[in-house]
């Protein structure tokens, strides 16, 4: 055991896979010392894993109701009680895991490319391509994002593939700020010349040197926005222009249960806590990464 | 950055704004010559009409056009409400700006202070006591906070008014001068309806007022943080400054300049955020307006509150960095 970290903590690797591993290995104890950081890794685990094994956590059909057991108050047949339809809200929730987490993972993998590239292109060639590109990318930073995806949605048509989209085109903004904020420190470093004389080509440079370098920092900042992402997720789904029932997304849940609020809250206020977990699970290991990854401003926030 | 270039860059935000607008716009997929029409017109009378509504001109000229409209202050008709949507947004957003301008005071009142102490006691329970309410801050739904603050303050303890802007009896006694109910009351001279629009407003207020709490107070502890790890404190401390005046007094007032750029950030945010809240509360502002025409596919509407949340959100975003230049010697 003691070698094993010795090998993950050496100061000389032998190989790029051992500097890889060492450096996650060291971020992985840094994380481990800070308990918020831990809660949230936690909570992201636990998401993880209902979601992917739903079918073993419900103790009931997501979708079927009986309508003789609608609106139970919660007890030992259903645990967080039943709504209107007679579905247990417990086995509701489990599955709506997957919705949330198949929304900030579709999100996050269009939203962080795309703004990667724009940031890494404006960055690495600067002059006039770099004016347009942030122009665009501060006139869209400056507008407020909820209206904007409610707008889009509004024009696209309710449903979960264009509230991702909807809220894709509204966070790519601030990752290119950050893909070009990177890329500017070493677009004029010597292993980028060295590269650019052995004849490689512009997008050969910025796909296969300059991203890798910036997507620490954009992951960081991904990570503290997905509880943003599914806030504003779960607010389509709660105005009735995210997922579309019968679907189990807990904001379109809460927004079923606001007729039964002040005679059966649990059927609004139950998705509600689900939501605040899974957000603050995020925020926590996103305030610990920036801690670990980013000392300078990490110390004082 | 000189005033003319500063002056470039608005003029571009709001050119960009409406850009995104006009573009959201034409990327519906519904027809708008069909929604004049209707699908059963013949061929000549669809013509007549898209070339009357103008669609058959290139995209440019379709662009300057809907520029020229919206400088003019035409935005439209509204499909559901019948009239211009201008007319409608102007008599809907008193109830929007009365709202969020409670919710900031609170903010600003509540957050600062707790900024300041969280900073001043760094590491310690009550610091990581404001962490958790600042991250709550960023992890909770604003409309389910709403419906838990019905059910609690409203249904349960019965400590406020319920939805609306007042109980359905008071409504129209007090004449229109601002459009806020606080102040046409005060000057109707009927406290009544003051105080019931106060037991009203005070809820979704308070909860709007939590969120922008959240950001103030995370913000403020951070500026704090940085004052007093500077070397002008440890002197203060080292020549027997009371604690509390070498937080108030020395590390305090030079982050009073960005603590204002942070609250108007704040204040943008909120007008924002009231899109949920007005939904939970039926409160007739510009959110609802904008989420019932959502529902409604009322286009011209839906455009018009967005570009009227969009313009003034850009507005307090440039007011607020304006006034962090005026005020801060170093940036002059």
């Amino acid at each position: 055991m003691a070698t094993t970290r010795e090998w993950l903590l050496t100061e000389s690797p032998a190989s790029r896979m051992q500097a890889r591993l060492g450096r996650s290995y060291r971020v992985f104890t840094a994380l481990m010392r800070n308990p918020l950081a831990v809660i949230g890794a936690l909570i992201i685990l636990a998401l993880v894993v209902l979601a992917v094994f739903a079918p073993y956590f419900a103790t009931h059909s997501p979708y079927a109701g009986t309508l003789t057991d609608r609106l139970q108050p919660p007890g030992p047949e259903f645990w967080l009680g039943s709504d209107e339809l007679g579905r247990d809200i417990w086995s509701r929730i489990v599955y709506g895991a997957r919705i949330t987490l198949v929304i900030v993972l579709l999100v996050a993998a269009i939203a962080a490319p795309l703004g990667l590239i724009v940031g890494a292109i404006s960055g690495y060639f600067g002059g006039w391509t770099d004016r347009i590109l942030m122009g665009v990318t501060d006139v869209f930073l400056s507008m407020p994002k909820l209206i904007l995806a409610l707008a889009f949605v509004a024009a696209l048509g309710p449903g979960i593939e264009n509230a991702v989209i909807a809220i894709a085109i509204t966070s790519w903004p601030a990752y290119a700020r950050i893909a070009r904020a990177e890329t500017l420190t070493f677009r004029n470093s010597e292993f980028i010349a060295a590269i650019r004389l052995q004849g490689a080509s512009a997008a050969r440079v910025i796909l296969r040197h300059i991203l890798p370098l910036c997507s620490s920092s954009v992951i960081i900042r991904v990570t503290l926005d997905m509880a943003g992402i599914i806030l504003t997720a779960a607010g389509l789904g709660f105005l009735g222009l995210g997922a579309q029932p019968p679907l189990p997304e807990w904001g379109a849940m809460i927004s079923r249960g606001r007729a039964f609020i002040l005679d059966q809250w649990w059927v609004a206020t139950m998705p509600g806590f689900a939501i605040v977990i899974v957000s603050l699970g995020f925020c926590f290991l996103g305030d610990g990464l920036r801690d670990v990854l980013d000392p300078k401003s990490g110390g004082k926030q | 950055m000189s005033a003319g270039a500063f002056a470039i860059t608005i003029a571009l935000t709001f050119l960009g704004l409406l850009a995104i607008t006009f573009f959201i716009g034409r990327i519906i997929p519904i027809d708008p010559v069909l929604a004049v029409v209707g699908d059963r017109a013949p061929q000549e009378v669809y013509e007549r009409v898209r070339v009357e509504m103008g669609l058959d001109r290139p995209l440019i000229m379709q662009f300057v056009s809907y520029v020229g409209d919206v400088l003019t202050g035409n935005l439209g008709t509204s499909v559901t409400t019948g009239r211009p949507v201008a007319s409608d947004l102007a008599r809907v957003f008193p109830a929007t700006l009365e709202m969020a301008t409670l919710g900031i005071i609170i903010g600003v009142v509540l957050g600062v202070p707790m900024g300041v102490v969280a900073a001043a006691r760094r590491g310690s329970l009550t610091d990581q006591a404001i962490r958790v309410v600042g991250l709550l801050g960023y992890s909770v739904p604003a409309f389910w906070l709403g419906l838990i603050g019905l059910l609690l303050f409203y249904a349960r303890l019965q400590w406020v008014s319920g939805p609306g802007r007042l109980d359905i009896f008071y409504d129209g006694l007090v004449p229109t001068v601002t459009g806020l109910m606080l102040v046409d009351s005060i000057i109707a001279g009927d406290w009544t309806v003051f105080w019931n629009a106060v037991s009203h407003l005070v809820l979704p207020a308070s909860i709007l007022g939590f969120f922008s709490l959240a950001y103030i107070a995370r913000m403020t502890r951070s500026f704090m943080l940085d004052q007093l790890s500077q070397e002008y404190v440890i002197t203060a401390r080292v020549k027997g400054v009371p604690e509390r005046q070498v937080i108030w007094r020395h590390a305090f007032r030079p982050i009073r300049v960005p603590l204002i750029t942070v609250i108007g950030l704040s204040y943008a945010g909120l007008l924002e955020g009231s899109v949920m809240i007005e939904t939970v509360f039926s409160w007739p502002g510009i959110g609802n307006y904008l989420t019932s025409a959502l529902l409604n596919a009322d286009m011209n509407a839906v455009l018009g509150a967005t570009l009227v949340i969009g313009a003034v959100f850009i507005a307090i975003n440039k007011i607020s960095d304006v006034l962090y230049r005026v005020l801060d010697p170093r940036a002059r």
